[in-house]
């Protein structure tokens, strides 16, 4: 989230779209409930279905699965060709001023630089700015320049006229209008809304530009850095920020730093490309710290092993020869046979994957299969057979399968990090059951033992593990407290600050602005620099005032970064420094220094006359509408069809079969021909969860297996008439993947929509049952999801797919 | 709660204590907030440790699929078109309404079995229950329940051991947005006359308060959009009443049926005088009362009062 959960009180406006808050985040959604009641907000909710959090809104309108950058791109039109923008936010807040280079062009549904063959954009020299001789990127704040971001924006999303947004998502265009009207009263300053949204944008091939697009309508509204505005992920389980942010994913490091690629040998070449210099004069461009980070991340990890000598342990760190070993790649590869073994820690891949015959069959080629969990889950047992639910012959699969059990989060001490960028410190509510070992346990022991063996033994490559430090009190089990102070960070020597603070050697860190390049500091994470400092554990404060009355409690647990509650907050002010809405203040300029009722996100000391901007992440100190060469797909969002599109044609761009579905989406050779088409299978599939359960977990529990025991599919009125279909009939709902079957709930709150000139059914797939737990026996829902996705992020189109439906 | 909050008692004649002043308390149900994610239905079986069976689908959202002796609250879904057209889910989270006059405690023939308490909420002994079922033709929510396997009633406390050490319900602590809100009767009616006018100012012109007058008014109320048509909520009672099946047990039937009662008991006494105590063994439970006093009043079953007897419901 850019803000937070309890801001979300702030709004006049709620957005729920690409999810289902109530249903999902029912805790959170208390928020939502508190905007309505006593701050007057309405909320609208455009989904598929009509959802839990459509039964409380003011407003609802029907959507077609994985169309919302038509929906979005109509509304950026609305809203430029209405001219209803927040005019001085844009102009100075944004890069609508910067002239793009001329290599830049968009035709027929492809941007330049297209590489057909290779199905990516393999040249992308012409997404970016033009240079001036001065060194900085070239301007026109007239915004007259028909290649300034402000005239390519206008004339990218002119196409998206009402009638063809309307046509591509199946939403009555009256429905729209109101909806699009009631969002244009949010660029009024002062006046904001918020949008919510989850894996219902996110599990697309077009995911992370459908998020795009609804970060361009908040900056066209000036909604960003506002309480009550933003672009807010609701994240879909406990601790996935956590996730991201520890850098556990197979391209990243520790604070959003990044690993270095197989050409990128030169430790100082690697150090300057990521310590971007300003685009604009004036700007802080944070990044130029980059060296800080990383160095002190280096000195955590490696201790005085890391040394100026030796690149503080560069060589150490993995070159990737490709851009990453997402899950999609690595059990890809397991299907081919080029994987051993696999370590699968508080992780069901045949359940959260998609296309479960396919994880099966790459789980089988493995020689052995190491399961950390809590709970006995179906890819510890996906070599038994049980049933129609799991149809394996055993006795084929050869791989040996070893169950580690572990702790829950509710069984240990430690810090969770939800949506808001919160960590909250939790204390450990019971002992874990029987033989089960915390996570840091086992994989404290699997580490020494390795080290053991590479130094008894030696190796290849042995120094990433022998160098390693390994400092804590019980080598075998470090605490969570150490673990914590860790990654917050200490000084390694004595160190002076930039505020002339003396930090003996030791101390715990006060924050990364302290963060040195000369291996005088550690951090394991730099964003969590702040988290324990000498004045203890900040995660673990429960201090709920609001002195302002606005919502941002600082005193409780304690948000990356800084304590920042609200990122990019010193667009809450205008140019001089002052709020938009002294109803809306969050921070401002005093005559001396930046404060408020926020951690300011900004350089504290440099006044409003100075110029530099808000976005202080970005070299242009600007928000991008423009994303430069950032993206996999292209500069401004496209509506691009799911792969299993059930009109078969980009009604955008009809003529253009290149352009039908993502050009750059993410998909092997091998899973074209899983790949359905209308004719055989004609609904519109997608798939979610219930509020009754947790992912795969809480099937586990009693409770939770009465409230919600047996596996339904939501089917409409209409198409269940169709076929047939009462409600409690069990139906089977199939793909060219496999099929399920499962109790039909026949519901008015799905009808058909018509899309491009054709009526399209809409099938609502909830996926928490499986072959474990006290609920009935169920299929994997994920059975019928394609093995693709989205090419910046690799998360999978679980929620746009194509099924047909019978009685049985 | 102590014996001298009890303001009335099942089948006994003797005053009541009445020397303690106690507030009235009511719960009250805001439907317009609630998301149906029952979170109340898990919390109640959590505090009462209570068990029911894993169930089915029966084609709803709607689980468990009806009110037990193992679930005492459970949300009822309802599709409703408008007069406008539009779609609205109506969720309605059904348990005992704890009625001023309750026809539970008026039906029961068991002395002890149903007390009232001076704030208002009604409690089942069931030390004292004999399992008759007469507290379900005497309610006009169909709420209680007769247990399969002690035969005897359950329903909704209210919480009665929480409030009475000053904690709010259960369900109430755990609604995620406050859609369940608790404390004195004339707090909750203010509370619900603020969130009328905040319904109305959003067009729902019919927004209002369930609180019956046919029971003497409740102490679990409902904030309702269609305060006009309670019925659309799952079959709400729109003007509940005590059935009349009630007064004529009161009225005639009742002292020939303590008669037999009475010879009943005699009988027993006698039988354990010249036989001795009965030897209980397993299979020799009788199922068949129950089972007939389930089917007392099948209107539970109805998931969309618009169309009753969709093939959903037939299931068993």
């Amino acid at each position: 989230m850019t803000n937070h959960w309890t801001d979300i009180a702030n709004a006049n406006l709620v957005l729920v779209m690409g999810g289902n808050a109530a249903e999902a985040h029912p805790c959170g959604f208390k928020w939502v409930t508190e905007a309505k009641a006593h701050n007057k907000a309405r909320l609208i909710v455009v989904d598929p279905r009509f959802t839990r959090t459509a039964s409380v809104a003011d407003y609802y309108a029907p959507i077609r699965t994985g169309s919302d950058i038509a929906f979005m791109g109509g509304l950026i039109n609305y809203l430029l060709s209405t001219d209803q923008i927040q005019h001085e936010y844009v102009r100075n807040y944004t890069d609508v001023s910067f002239i793009v280079k001329a290599g830049y062009g968009f035709e027929d549904g492809l941007f330049s630089g297209y590489d057909a063959a290779k199905r990516t954009y393999s040249d992308k020299s012409g997404w970016g700015y033009e240079m001036g001789e001065d060194g900085f990127a070239k301007v026109d704040p007239t915004l007259q320049d028909p290649r300034c971001v402000y005239q390519l924006m206008k004339t990218h999303y002119s196409r998206y006229t009402p009638e063809i947004a309307s046509m591509t998502c199946g939403m009555p265009q009256d429905s729209m209008q109101k909806i699009w009207e009631e969002i244009a009263t949010c660029s009024a300053p002062g006046k904001t809304m918020t949008i919510l949204y989850a894996l219902g944008w996110t599990q697309h091939s077009i995911g992370a530009q459908i998020i795009r697009s609804a970060a361009m309508v908040q900056l066209l509204l000036g909604n960003v850095g506002m309480p009550g505005g933003g672009v807010n992920a609701l994240r879909g389980h406990s601790n996935i920020q956590g996730l991201t942010d520890l850098g556990l994913l197979s391209n990243s490091l520790p604070g959003y730093l990044t690993l270095p690629g197989d050409a990128e040998q030169d430790y100082n070449a690697y150090i300057a490309k990521r310590a971007l210099k300003p685009l604009r004069p004036g700007q802080l461009s944070y990044w130029q710290n980059y060296g800080k980070f990383h160095v002190s991340l280096m000195k955590a990890w490696y201790g005085a092993n890391a040394t100026a000598e030796n690149n503080w342990g560069y060589d150490w760190l993995p070159k990737l020869d490709i851009p990453g070993y997402d899950v999609l790649k690595m059990f890809d590869q397991m299907g081919q046979g080029k994987v051993n073994g696999y370590m699968c820690q508080g992780f069901n891949p045949i359940a959260a994957l998609p296309d479960k015959n396919r994880v099966t069959a790459a789980l089988s080629k493995l020689k052995w299969l190491v399961v950390m969990d809590p709970l006995a889950t179906e890819t510890s047992e996906f070599w038994r057979n049980v049933g129609p639910y799991n149809d394996v012959t055993s006795a084929n699969i050869q791989t040996e399968v070893i169950r580690l059990p572990t702790t829950c989060f509710a069984e240990e001490d430690g810090s969770l990090v939800n949506s808001s960028r919160w960590l909250q410190w939790h204390w450990k509510g019971a002992d874990g059951p029987g033989e089960t070992r915390t996570d840091v346990r086992i994989m404290s022991e699997l580490y020494r033992r390795l080290r053991d063996r590479y130094k008894a033994e030696g190796g290849a490559f042995a120094e990433p593990l022998l160098n390693l430090s390994w400092p804590y009190k019980i080598a075998d089990e470090p605490s969570p407290e150490e673990l914590a102070k860790e990654l917050n960070g200490a000084a390694v020597t004595d160190v002076t600050d930039a505020t002339g603070a003396v930090l003996k050697a030791g101390q715990q860190l006060a924050g990364f602005a302290q963060l040195k390049d000369d291996g005088s500091t550690a951090s394991g994470c730099w964003i969590f620099c702040g988290s324990w400092t000498e004045q203890g554990n900040q995660m673990a404060r429960r201090d709920n005032s609001d002195p302002y009355g606005m919502k941002q409690n600082l005193g409780w647990a304690w948000a990356w970064p800084s304590n920042r509650r609200i990122l990019y907050n010193r667009a809450s002010a205008d140019t001089q420094g002052r709020p938009w809405d002294p109803a809306k203040r969050l921070v401002w300029w005093n005559g001396k220094a930046w404060g408020g009722t926020d951690t300011p996100d900004y350089k504290a000391d440099v006044p409003p006359e100075a110029g530099m901007n808000p976005f202080i992440m970005n070299p242009e100190g600007v928000a991008r509408f423009f994303a430069v060469d950032k993206m996999a797909e292209g500069p401004f969002p496209e509506h691009y069809e799911p792969f299993e599109t059930p009109i078969g044609i980009n009604p955008l761009h009809p003529n253009n079969k290149q352009a039908t579905s993502n050009p750059a989406g993410r998909i092997f050779d091998s899973v074209w021909e899983t790949l359905g088409t209308a004719k055989d299978y004609p609904y519109a599939a997608t798939s979610y969860r219930l509020t009754e359960h947790f992912h795969f977990w809480s099937k586990h529990c009693r409770l939770n297996a009465i409230a919600q025991p047996e596996q339904f599919v939501e089917i409409g009125e209409v198409l269940a008439k169709e076929k047939g279909i009462a409600a409690g009939d069990r139906v089977r709902v199939s793909c060219k993947r496999g099929f399920i079957e499962a109790v039909a709930v026949v519901t008015k709150r799905i009808r058909p929509l018509q899309v491009n000139n054709q009526t399209v059914h809409q099938v609502g797939i909830p996926l928490h049952w499986g072959f474990t737990g006290l609920t009935r026996h169920g299929y994997l829902t994920n059975t019928l999801v394609p093995f693709l996705g989205d090419g910046n992020t690799q998360t999978p189109e679980s929620k746009s797919f194509l099924v047909n439906v019978e009685k049985i | 709660m102590a014996s001298q909050d009890i303001i009335a008692r099942s089948a006994t004649t003797t005053p009541p204590p009445s020397i303690r002043q106690l507030e009235e308390v009511a719960k009250l149900i805001d439907t317009t907030k609630c998301i149906g994610c029952k979170a109340c239905q898990v919390a109640c079986s959590e505090w009462n440790e209570l068990r029911d069976e894993v169930g089915h689908n029966h084609g709803t959202y709607d689980n468990p699929q009806d009110l037990s002796a193992e679930s005492w609250t459970l949300m009822r879904f309802t599709e409703h078109e408008n007069e406008a057209g539009n779609l609205e889910w109506l969720i309605r989270k059904d348990g005992c309404m704890h009625c001023a006059e309750p026809g539970c405690l008026k039906a029961c023939p068991s002395p002890g079995a149903i007390i009232k308490h001076a704030n208002g909420i009604v409690d089942f002994n069931q030390d004292h229950c004999i399992g008759c079922g007469y507290c379900i033709t005497g309610c006009p929510f169909n709420i209680p329940r007769i247990s399969q396997k002690d035969h005897k009633a359950y329903k909704c406390t209210l919480c009665s051991d929480r409030v009475a050490v000053g904690l709010e319900p259960a369900c109430v602590k755990t609604c995620p947005t406050g859609a369940i809100v608790f404390g004195s009767k004339e707090d909750m009616k203010t509370h619900a006359a603020e969130r009328i006018v905040d319904l109305k100012s959003r067009g729902f012109d019919q927004a209002g308060l369930y609180d019956p007058d046919g029971v003497g008014g409740t102490h679990v109320m409902y904030v309702l959009h269609h305060a006009d048509q309670p019925s659309l909520y799952a079959g709400l009672p729109n003007q509940p009443v005590i059935s009349p099946l009630v007064g004529l047990w009161k009225g005639v039937t009742k002292p020939l049926a303590l008669l037999a009662m009475g010879a009943a008991v005699l009988a027993g006494f006698f039988h354990y005088v010249r036989v001795g105590p009965n030897r209980v063994e397993e299979d020799e439970h009788p199922s068949a009362p129950d089972t007939s006093v389930h089917q007392v009043d099948p209107a539970v079953h109805v998931y969309d009062p618009g169309k009753p007897g969709t093939p959903g419901e037939e299931r068993p």
